[in-house]
Order: structure tokens, then C-alpha cells, then sequence
């Protein structure tokens, strides 16, 4: 890989305190966070002006006899008067909290965009559906539902867009993901929030927001060689992984044609749901979801392919359409839960 | 607005002190009667010098990485030796400065004065747990000369176990070793308070010094064997390879962050419950009120301790835990808070109809309550599961932090530290000075801290050794800030120490109430007390009358 990490694009920053909103949610997200800063801003006045009040009010040279203390009198209502409201809106600020968290973070229906992004030291590398590569930068359309597949290739990143709000660790050996809707096309900064080791803070980058147009546009004119699942059935074949589970070579091995998505019998009676993170493991670690009625005589390939690769080749299996052999069991409607 | 020169607050000034021959201090003076005393007084001593000695070592960091981080190009200190220098700066400054600072120092001074005891329960485990800490400390000094750990005071996984190049092992030794330290403290603390109290000093009748002692030991006995595990964990990982949190070897790196913060968020109440206590009893003391709503604020003290076990997902909100433990863990650390919020409101109800002495203890004792104050609400944001989203691992983390465990506890620690110093001494400090520190702390820290939540909620990521030149502005703000705050914790380490000289010989100049005030010699005699003091009545028997002139 070329040095990378030796020159930075910022996106350029206007704000100097609140970034700009570039999805409706960054919208929600400060209309939340203004609540909390007036409500806790009167709290700390109040707090603060009780304080220098008293201190004045009843300072030690100030002389003549103190009046009937009437907190003390009724002290323990005076403890509710206090402790309830305190908790009713502390529960108002989590109410407010969990539901924007929900509307924001389980989104209902399936993303129209899936992007790949893979973390490693020091810098973000994002691969589009069509095969488009790009380091550091990240193009997206608006108004789109865009989901983002995270992984690291060393350790934990994060993956931290502010203008959109948006943080989610970038973890190795799990695909975590990232949904957001950019409304507003424009340069946005994206940072690596999770210390990384030495370059962390060169770990940053920008996120382009573009038109639907504008982004089919800029994706035409890539130079994308292959899309991953052409790149993953190049592998597939490379790799040696066809010998057993497509050719008709001395090993039985079950057929990969429509496991995406399915639940796979196990050896030990279990039932998988074949994801992104089953087919992954699978790869580097075989022996830990073996499939029912096939000895556990695959090899790992860990070590042989990084995140990039491990991605192609789940784009391929996922390309692969309904199964052919007799070893590849049930289609995925006959047992969807 | 100085009282020193009041006589009502220093009414029996001098007079038993003098009478007073031999104290703790003078009955024995070789090198070797400190550094085999049993006696818990001496201890405290030791201990003040050690953590005095790492907290300068902590803030040293500080000030560089402050410095460091003026301008966006990270052109004073290369990007290794910035990260260094922040991982030194948390790992000394948490486990060598703020977990031990007031447990060791005042407690260990304090807790058997003021229940009545003539020392700790187990006086010999007690020097043997500043020796633990000091090889702790050497271990950590080892790690620092051998080149630095650059892994953060979290050292998170895989990064720490597999993928540093730095002494992480002698660095987690050491922090595994002070760890035991921290065990044994708070072994000893809870059965002394369990056993030594005297005569009549039921636990509805001790200072709220004593409760918050007793909430940080629990703590410190449950929680750090977790930590010393999970530490252990690295290790091995480290040096044999086991997967424990490598996915790579077929490991979990989440799990090391669950193990982690299991320890470590409880650990922050430890870093800041003893601070509530302090204030605890300076309040009362200088407004010459009873505290205000005593069993909730001792009560609050033990609720704070064990909700503070179930809130440590918390850190985790992003970081790929389930959606419904966020949610969970986001409705506890609400509930954790409510407790704080109850001392606070108890605090400030407390000067009413008081008679107000606006000493160098109290105005660092205010300053507690509303640095207290604002970083516990910041906290509140942090606990909104969308709100952590955005600010998690920014600036205003580090802010919000920062306004606790420095704002808080260390402004408590100077506070306290004041308040007992003619207790520990016999000699009196420059109050005009302690003043004029105590009001540079103030500015300082606000200064320092302040725009770095303004960082955090403008995008600004932690641990960053360069960053975009748009953050310039606020982070040349919170570097001068940091000048001053220099400069507020300079002064006592110079106007301290010259008191031993030049100070006058005072007996209680508060006219503080409390055993270790009213039934001590001034500074105690070795085993404390002349006879076993008997309690008749409830702790902060302030009166607001107008003193006699």
C-alpha cells in the first residue's frame, strides 16, 4: 500500500463548537441536546447562585442572631422535594435518550446501499458495490438509506462521522454496522475515534456527500477492476476452496450455492443462521461450526486472506443463487423462522 | 475575607498544644522509626510523599501534552512519545494519585481519630500496603524508563496485548501490583470501622468522613481483583499467546472492556467518594451548621457504592454491546446518579441560617460542589444512549472526567488536606495564600477544562496527538488554562511545607468538633488518645450563634 497515512484531507471545518447537521437525525440530535444543556445549565445556575447567595447572605461578620431554619424543621420532605423531581427528569432525559437511540440505530427496513468499510493502522479503507475503492474518503449519495459493513484488519477502530452524529466501533474478527441517511450533500470529517496506536490522529478523513446523480456519476467513473463478488469467485477458485466445494474432488464438502442467508444444520445438532459473521468464521475458523453429515477436515485459512479478501469472498458466496447439489439443503423460504 | 485573624474560630489557640510534650511526630526521629512505623499517622505521611511525588511526575505529562496540543500539527513531541506521555499521565495519575490520594493519606490519618481508636486494625498490614504500592510504583517508574507503554490507562485489547510494541507487561505488573495495595487498604478500613469504634459511636453517629471511607473500601475489595485479573489476562495473552481477547487467536476484545469496566467505573466512585466525605465535613465546620439530611448523605454514600456495580456498560455504548444492554446500563447510570444529586442539593442546604467562613478549606470545598456539579450533569449526556453516540471518546469525555476526579476530587484532597493540616502539623498554614490558591484552582481548572466539552461536542476525537486547525482556538484556550492551574497547585506545595517553619502553633484554629479535634492532642500523641473517648451524641453538633469576640 502507498504511505497512506503520510498526507491528510481534512474536510474543511466551519463550525467552532456545533458541527454541521448533515442528516435529519443530527437535526433530533441537537433539538436532545439543547434540552439537556438548558435543563442541566438552570440546575448548575441554580446550584451556583444558592452557594455565593448564602455565603453573602449568611456570612460569618454579618452579625445578629440566624433565623428559624424551616428546611430543618420538615427535613425529610424536604429530602423528597428534591430526589423526585430530580429522578423524574433524570428518566425523562433516558426516555428521550433510548427512543432517538432506536429511531436512529434500528432501522426497519433494509439499507438500498451497502458499503464495506475496513479499518486498519492507520487508515479507512471503503469498497462500494460496484468494486469503486477509495482510502480515507468516503462517497455517499443523499437521501439514501446507506449501511456501512465494519471490520478491522488489526485492532478496534471507530468509525466517527460528527457532522452526521454517527460513531460505531470497528472491531477485528466481527462485522458491526453503520446506518445513516445523509440529507445534505457537502464535505464532512471523519475521524477514528478509538485509539489506535501510534498515527490514531492521522486516522482521519472525509466523508463526500453527494446527489444521487452526482454519486452514480463519481461511481461510473472509478476504476473499479472487479465487483467483490467477481473478486471473490477469483479467490474462490485461487484460494482452492472450489476443489472441494464445487469441483467433484476426492473430499465431500457441503455446496456453497444459496447458503447465505439459510439456517445450516451442525454436527452437533445446532441450527446457524449462514451470515456475514458464520461464513467468516467458517473460513478461518472451520472447525467451529462444522456442518452435519461432513467430517471437519477443512483448513484454516487465517493468515491467508485480510479483511478485504474475506469480504469478496462473502460477496461471492452471497452472489451465488439457489443451491444445485443435493448436499445444499433447504431453500432459505422452507425455513425461515 | 480572611478569618485567621478572628478569634472565635481558634478560641483554646495554643494553649494545649503548647502544654503538649511529645506527639507522634517528635517521640522517635531516626529514618528507620518511619520506615518501619506501625503507626497508622506516620503511615499517612508516607504515603502524602509518595503520591505527592507521582502527582508531579502525572501532572509533568499533562503540562507537556497540554503544551503539545496548541498548535494542530503535532510538532513538539512525536506521535509515540504523545502517546506515551497520555497513557503515563492516566495510568500515574489513576492508580498512583487519585485512588490512593485521600483514602491513604487523610484516611489513614484521619479514620482512627475519628472513631476513637488508637490505630487501624491491622497496623502491620497497613505499612505492608505502602510498601506494596511503592514496588507498584517502581515497577511503573521501570516501565516508564524502559522506553514507555503507549497503550492508554485502558489498555484496551488486541492493541495492548498483541499489537504494542511498548513495556505493556512491566506497566500492567505495576497496576497489577498496586492493585493489592488497594485491597489491603480497604480490608483494613472496613474492619477497623467494623470493630475499633468507640464507646457509643454507633454508625448513625459517625462522620460522614468515616461512611465515605467505608463505601470506598468495599469497593476497593471487590472490584480491583477484577481489574488484576483482567491485567493478568494481557499477560498472558501477551507473552504465551492464549486467546483470550486477540480474535485473531479466537478471542474477544469486547470481553476485556466488560472486565475492565467492571472494575473501572465502580473504581471512579472510589475516586471520588472519599472527596464527598472531605466536603462532608468542611461544610458543616465553616458554616457552623449540622450537615444537612446526615442519614441521606450516608446512605447516598452506600447506594452510590453498590448501583455503582451495574453501570459499567456505560462506556460502551458504541462500541458493539447489545442494543438492550445499552439500554439497560443508560437507565442504571440515571439511577447511579441520583444519590450525587442528593448530596449536592444536602450541601448546599446546609449553609442556610449558617455562619459562613469563607476560609482556604471552605472556598476549596465550594469549589467541590460546583465542579462536582457541572461534571456530574456532563455525565448525564453521556448516559443519553443517542447523546454518547457523538460525544463518546471526544473531548467532552475527557471534560467530563476531568471536572470529576480533578475538579472534584482533587480540589476535595487540597480542601482536605488544609483543613487537617494543623491537626497533622500542629503548625498553621498562610491563609491568605491557601485563598489565593484555592480561587487560582478555580479559574485554572474551568479555564483548562471548560472549552473541552465545547472540543467534544464540536467533533473533536481524544487522544489525538494532531488534529484539524479548526480546534485550535479552544485548545489554546484550555492550554493556558492549564498554566494557571500549574500555578494553583504549585502554591500549596510551596506555602505547605513553609508552614512547618514559619507557621504559627495552633491546637483546633477551626474550632472544629469531631473526636480527632475535640478528644486529640494537637498534633495526637502516638496511640492518639489519653483514655478511650465516649460518644454521647450525633456528629456536627455546630452551633450558627454568634460567636464570642
Amino acid at each position: 500500500m502507498t504511505a497512506a497515512s503520510s498526507f491528510l484531507r481534512d474536510a474543511p471545518i466551519e463550525h467552532v463548537i456545533v458541527p454541521p447537521q448533515a442528516s435529519e437525525l443530527a437535526a433530533r440530535y441537537d433539538g436532545l441536546l439543547a434540552i439537556l444543556t438548558v435543563i442541566c445549565g438552570a440546575v448548575l445556575l441554580l446550584i451556583t447562585v444558592l452557594i455565593v447567595v448564602q455565603a453573602v447572605r449568611f456570612r460569618a461578620r454579618g452579625g445578629g442572631p440566624r433565623g428559624y431554619d424551616r428546611l430543618r424543621a420538615r427535613h425529610w420532605w424536604v429530602e423528597a422535594a428534591w430526589t423526585l423531581p430530580t429522578l423524574i427528569i433524570f428518566l425523562g432525559f433516558f426516555a428521550g435518550g433510548l427512543a432517538l437511540y432506536l429511531a436512529a440505530f434500528e432501522p426497519t427496513q433494509a439499507p438500498a446501499l451497502t458499503i464495506n468499510v475496513i479499518g486498519k493502522q492507520w487508515m479507512w479503507k471503503a469498497e462500494h458495490p460496484n468494486g469503486a475503492r477509495e482510502i480515507n474518503e468516503l462517497h455517499v449519495p443523499a437521501g439514501v438509506d446507506v449501511q456501512l459493513r465494519l471490520t478491522s484488519q488489526d485492532v478496534i477502530h471507530s468509525f466517527f462521522v460528527p457532522a452526521l452524529r454517527v460513531k460505531r466501533d470497528v472491531l477485528p474478527g466481527r462485522y458491526t454496522t453503520l446506518g445513516f441517511n445523509a440529507t445534505r450533500p457537502g464535505i464532512y470529517s471523519l475521524f477514528c475515534a478509538e485509539y489506535c496506536g501510534t498515527d490514531h490522529s492521522r486516522m482521519r478523513g472525509r466523508v463526500v456527500v453527494l446527489e444521487e446523480a452526482a454519486y452514480a456519476d463519481w461511481l461510473s467513473r472509478q476504476d473499479a477492476a472487479a465487483t467483490p463478488a467477481a473478486a471473490g469467485a477469483v479467490l474462490f477458485r485461487s484460494l482452492g476452496c472450489s476443489g472441494c466445494h464445487a469441483g467433484d474432488g476426492p473430499v465431500a464438502a457441503p455446496s456453497l450455492a444459496g447458503v447465505y442467508g439459510r439456517r445450516v444444520p451442525l454436527a452437533d445438532g445446532r441450527f446457524v443462521l449462514a451470515d456475514e459473521a458464520y461464513l467468516r468464521d467458517s473460513i478461518l475458523l472451520p472447525r467451529k461450526h462444522v456442518v452435519a453429515g461432513f467430517a471437519p477436515v477443512m483448513p484454516s485459512y487465517a493468515g491467508q486472506v485480510d479483511e478485504a479478501e474475506l469480504l469478496h469472498l462473502i460477496a461471492y458466496l452471497q452472489s451465488l443463487g439457489a443451491p444445485t447439489g443435493p448436499a445444499a439443503g433447504p431453500a432459505p423460504e422452507e425455513v425461515a423462522p | 475575607m480572611s478569618t485567621t485573624a478572628s478569634p472565635p474560630l481558634g478560641r483554646r489557640l495554643d494553649t494545649r498544644a503548647a502544654a503538649a510534650g511529645r506527639n507522634y511526630l517528635n517521640e522517635s526521629t531516626s529514618l528507620r522509626s518511619w520506615l518501619l512505623t506501625t503507626d497508622h499517622k506516620r503511615i499517612a505521611w508516607l504515603y502524602l510523599a509518595s503520591i505527592t511525588f507521582f502527582f508531579f511526575i502525572g501532572s509533568l505529562a499533562a503540562l507537556l501534552i497540554r503544551l503539545e496540543l496548541i498548535t494542530p500539527a503535532g510538532d513538539l513531541v512525536d506521535s509515540d512519545t504523545y502517546n506515551k506521555l497520555f497513557s503515563l499521565h492516566g495510568i500515574i495519575m489513576v492508580w498512583f494519585f487519585l485512588v490512593p490520594s485521600i483514602p491513604t493519606t487523610l484516611g489513614n490519618f484521619l479514620l482512627p481519630l475519628m472513631i476513637g481508636a488508637r490505630d487501624v486494625a491491622f497496623p502491620r498490614l497497613n505499612l505492608l500496603s505502602w510498601y506494596i504500592y511503592t514496588l507498584g510504583g517502581l515497577f511503573t517508574l521501570t516501565a516508564t524508563l524502559a522506553g514507555g507503554v503507549d497503550t492508554g490507562w485502558t489498555f484496551y485489547t488486541p492493541y495492548s496485548s498483541m499489537f504494542s510494541n511498548t513495556a505493556v507487561v512491566m506497566a500492567a505488573t505495576g497496576v497489577f501490583v498496586v492493585g493489592f495495595s488497594s485491597i489491603l487498604t480497604g480490608l483494613n478500613f472496613m474492619v477497623t470501622v467494623h470493630k475499633l469504634r468507640a464507646p457509643g459511636l454507633t454508625w448513625f453517629r459517625l462522620p460522614i468522613m468515616v461512611w465515605t471511607l467505608y463505601a470506598t473500601s468495599l469497593i476497593m475489595v471487590l472490584a480491583t481483583p477484577v481489574l488484576s485479573i483482567s491485567l493478568l489476562l494481557i499477560v498472558l495473552e501477551r507473552v504465551f499467546g492464549i486467546g483470550i481477547f486477540d480474535p485473531a487467536l479466537g478471542g474477544d476484545p469486547l470481553l476485556f472492556q466488560h472486565l475492565f469496566w467492571f472494575y473501572s467505573h465502580p473504581a471512579v466512585y472510589i475516586m471520588i467518594l472519599p472527596g464527598m466525605g472531605v466536603v462532608s465535613e468542611i461544610i458543616p465546620c465553616f458554616a457552623r451548621r449540622p450537615l444537612f439530611g446526615y442519614r441521606a448523605v450516608a446512605l447516598a454514600s452506600l447506594g452510590i457504592a453498590l448501583f455503582g456495580f451495574l453501570v459499567w456498560g456505560h462506556h460502551m455504548f458504541v462500541s458493539g454491546q447489545s442494543l438492550y444492554a445499552g439500554a439497560v446500563f443508560s437507565l442504571f447510570s440515571f439511577l447511579v446518579a441520583v444519590p450525587s444529586a442528593i448530596k449536592v442539593f444536602n450541601w448546599t442546604a446546609t449553609l442556610y441560617q449558617g455562619r459562613i467562613h469563607l476560609t482556604g478549606p471552605m472556598l476549596y470545598a465550594l469549589s467541590f460542589v460546583g465542579l462536582f456539579t457541572l461534571g456530574g450533569l456532563t455525565g448525564l449526556f453521556l448516559a443519553t444512549l443517542a447523546l454518547d453516540v457523538h460525544l463518546h471518546d471526544t473531548y467532552f469525555v475527557t471534560a467530563h472526567f476531568h471536572y470529576i476526579m480533578v475538579g472534584g476530587m482533587v480540589t476535595a484532597y487540597f480542601g482536605g488536606l488544609q483543613f487537617w493540616w494543623p491537626k497533622m502539623t500542629g503548625r498553621m498554614y498562610s491563609e491568605i495564600w491557601a485563598v489565593i490558591a484555592a480561587i487560582t484552582l478555580f479559574i485554572g481548572f474551568n479555564l483548562t477544562f471548560f472549552p473541552q466539552y465545547l472540543l467534544g461536542i464540536a467533533g473533536m476525537p481524544r487522544r489525538y496527538h494532531s488534529y484539524p486547525e479548526a480546534f485550535q482556538l479552544l485548545h489554546v484556550a484550555s492550554s493556558a488554562g492549564a498554566v494557571l492551574l500549574a500555578v494553583g497547585y504549585l502554591l500549596p506545595a510551596i506555602y505547605l511545607p513553609a508552614s512547618l517553619r514559619w507557621g504559627r502553633r495552633v491546637d483546633n484554629p477551626w474550632g472544629a468538633l469531631g473526636l480527632e479535634w475535640t478528644a486529640a492532642d494537637t498534633p495526637p500523641i502516638k496511640h492518639n488518645f489519653h483514655q478511650t473517648p465516649v460518644v454521647t451524641g450525633p456528629p456536627y453538633g455546630y452551633r450558627n450563634d454568634a460567636e464570642p469576640a
